[in-house]
């Protein structure tokens, strides 16, 4: 038997080759890239011809994928939790249309702000949706629930929604894998209105997905994801969700726990398994990552007046990733401390890699922008939104993907001039060329920066969407070819970009000014892998 | 038997080279592995962590908890102390002496280097200067790696195997200069203790 070491993301990539997928798709975002990383690199997912190349953003991959749905293949769609955002309106409605061969959402959570600018909870969606949410509390049930979950979106009708947070997605352990699912062929679905949402079909495909509620909670209560130990006589019993498993049973590393543990790691909550917890204690805790999702529901569950724990009476934080401290705390068990962190330590945050182009960037627009006061670039989401801390300090918002254009052209209409967007190149093809289509058609007094390093630098330099693809959208969206302007972000042409900006910012209407120049991670990578193969070929 | 390391640096300087070295040294041990790291916006160098534990048992939590660790090992000396709350009362910290100051306010090295010391069990090694006598001052991060050896249950053997399997792709110069490295390391720590 082979065993793997994997990374929680790479399981469930792992997991849906051999669960017979036919593509992948998906925009970066941490901590999910490396699943759509890891099929792009898989000899074997090659092999099968599983269609792998990143989307545009979340949106165009989940429709796409509901498309091989509706093809009869099966289909993975993968992003980070904000990310469902933008695909939501394809999502929503996939679990009214339901699907045709198997289509497996996995999307992963970054409580603790790790790498995001919220902390929401995917399962609200799922909840939203009404569909089943399957949460591994390991990597071993992150392979077996993506292996799995497209049989169970073929059984159901619906779409799956296979949830993990980041200590998951980004800790390894052993995975075992199983024998590999043949890929579905192309067939139709049996309906031919099945996805075509006007009303008067869309009321009975929503009656179709009420109707089938029960089933779903039925599966969930005999899953072998979900478990209830009843310990009889103990005041307390306890919940776990996901990973909050492990940082309970952390607790119990060398004894028995103690108390009725009830495990859901499939969703919806199987009430009648809830039931039986009920009967047997006075005082639920409730142990779950991300939002209080299962302690505010289970509250209307019970039949009997019990007592919930959790995040809403503040025995757990509200916000923030669990631990075994913090479980441990919620316990009454007493915790272990090490040392104190010395006073003399700093922090480290990230800063731009040095020799990036966004510093050069920064530096000029600081420049241009002296005689004015300050608080007029509004940004984005990409490496480039560093540029609000010191040394740069340039930039005055980064809210979502495309949002800069968009809060830029809204400041002007409101008499901010100049006003000013700084956007990246993939963010741009992301979500932002419908904003500058706005910007164009209300001829906005706005000047856009594209800050162009031709990858999708903060999450390891994926191939991005726009690459050389820029000027031709900004000209095909209407902008004026004399204000769309490139130059290279060096120092040697400091002159020559204040130049561009000043006459820019002086130009009454949509301006698009192209800074490029390739992030130099990607460089050294290239050179990396090219010093590898020749390794290679010399041995 | 069980070996709970915090792996501490910045973003780039090869931590998760040493987590993938002592994974693929457990995973030949038949050991239980948990391997948790950090991905994403601080790997542009800000701090990096990463927590590995390897055990005979079943290991439940990814990460480690608090006061609990066996071992830091730190390839630069401030991240060293940044996680002193997870080291156990007798825990060991393998540390470089060498910073790595990318920060305006980066502090005093010296008292970097006392605070490290007043630590009951530590060793504290100028990796980069070892590195750099070997002919590679990349390869400092198989030199702290090679004086933790002598903390954590694995056989160093077994250690110079898997760093030959991770670097295989890098062809053999690469692989025989890190393994200098990795062994200097461990010697100097025998020297030293």
């Amino acid at each position: 038997m082979q065993h793997n070491l994997f990374l929680g993301v790479e399981a469930i990539a792992q997991g849906a080759i051999d669960g017979g997928i036919s593509g992948v798709y998906a925009y970066p975002g941490t901590p999910s890239t490396e699943i759509t990383e890891f099929i792009q690199g898989s000899e074997q997912a090659n092999k099968k011809g599983i269609r792998s190349k990143w989307s545009a953003n979340e949106k165009t991959a989940y429709e796409t994928a509901l498309g091989m749905s509706y093809a009869g293949k099966r289909a993975l769609v993968c992003m980070k939790h904000v990310g469902l955002n933008v695909a939501a309106d394809a999502f929503v409605n996939s679990a009214i249309t339901g699907i045709n061969g198997g289509l497996v959402l996995a999307v992963a959570d970054d409580p603790s702000m790790h790498s995001s600018q919220n902390e929401q909870d995917s399962r609200f969606y799922a909840k939203l949706a009404m569909i089943p949410v399957l949460e591994p509390s390991n990597q071993q049930e992150s392979y077996d629930m993506a292996h799995e979950g497209f049989s169970i979106s073929e059984k159901l009708g619906v779409p799956v929604m296979l949830r993990i947070t980041t200590r998951l997605a980004h800790s390894r352990a052993v995975v075992v894998k199983k024998a590999e699912t043949e890929q579905n062929t192309l067939a139709l679905p049996a309906d031919p209105t099945q996805f075509v949402l006007l009303p008067a079909i869309a009321r009975n495909r929503y009656k179709n997905l009420l109707s089938k509620q029960n089933i779903f909670e039925k599966l969930a209560a005999v899953s072998k994801y979900n478990s209830l130990k009843i310990k009889p006589g103990k005041n307390l019993g306890i919940i776990v969700c996901g990973i909050a498993y492990n940082y309970l049973y952390e607790n119990y590393k060398d004894s028995e726990c103690p108390y009725s543990v009830m495990k859901i790691s499939q969703y919806p909550i199987p009430s009648e398994m809830l039931q039986e917890l009920g009967e047997n204690c006075e005082e639920v805790l409730v142990l779950e990552e991300g939002y209080p999702l299962v302690e505010e529901t289970v509250k209307s569950i019970f039949k009997k007046n019990i007592k919930i724990s959790g995040k809403l009476n503040g025995i757990l934080p509200r916000d923030g990733e669990l631990n075994t401290g913090i479980v441990a705390k919620a316990l009454g068990k007493t915790i272990l401390t090490g040392a104190a962190i010395p006073d003399i330590v700093v922090s480290r945050p990230p800063a731009l890699c040095q020799g990036c182009g966004h510093h050069e960037m920064y530096a000029v627009l600081n420049r241009v922008l002296e005689p004015y006061s300050k608080g007029r670039v509004l940004s984005d989401i990409g490496c480039y939104t560093l540029g609000a801390l010191p040394p740069y300090k340039s930039i005055y918002s980064c809210v979502d993907m495309g949002a800069s254009i968009t809060m830029a052209k809204g400041a002007a209409d409101a008499g901010l001039i100049p006003s000013i967007a700084v956007i990246g190149d993939s963010t741009f093809t992301h979500s932002g060329i419908t904003g500058l289509l706005d910007a164009v058609n209300d001829n906005s007094n706005i000047l856009v920066i594209i800050s162009d390093n031709e990858s999708v630098s903060m999450t390891g330099g994926q191939e991005s969407s726009a690459l050389g693809k820029i000027e031709s959208i900004c000209a095909g969206v209407g902008v004026n070819a004399d204000h769309i302007r490139v130059a290279v972000p060096l120092k040697k042409n400091h002159d020559e970009m204040i130049k561009i900006l000043e006459e820019e910012i002086a130009w009454n209407g949509v301006s698009v000014v192209i800074f490029r120049r390739e992030c130099v991670q990607a460089a050294a990578k290239k050179k990396r892998s090219e010093i590898n193969r020749k390794n290679e070929k010399a041995d | 038997m069980k070996t709970d390391i915090i792996l501490a640096g910045v973003g780039g300087q090869g931590i998760l080279s040493i987590a993938s070295i002592l994974g693929d040294a457990a995973l030949k041990d038949n050991l239980y592995i948990k391997q948790a790291e950090t991905h994403g916006m601080s790997q542009r160098g800000g701090a990096v962590v990463s927590h590995l534990r390897i055990s005979g048992k079943i290991i439940h939590s990814d990460l480690i908890p608090q006061g609990t660790a066996d071992l830091i090992l730190a390839v630069e000396p401030m991240e060293a102390l940044r996680y002193l709350p997870f080291l156990k009362t007798d825990g060991y910290i393998v540390s470089n002496s060498k910073p790595f100051q990318n920060i305006a306010n980066y502090p005093n090295i010296c008292e970097i280097i006392t605070e490290i010391q007043k630590q009951p069990r530590c060793v504290v090694i100028d990796a980069d200067d070892i590195a750099g006598n070997i002919g590679n001052s990349k390869t400092s991060n198989m030199v702290i790696l090679g004086a933790a050896t002598h903390f954590i249950q694995i056989a160093p053997e077994k250690i110079e195997e898997s760093i030959k399997n991770v670097f295989a792709r890098k062809g053999a110069e690469i692989i025989k200069i890190n393994l200098r490295a990795f062994w200097a390391g461990r010697q100097f720590t025998a020297k030293n203790i």
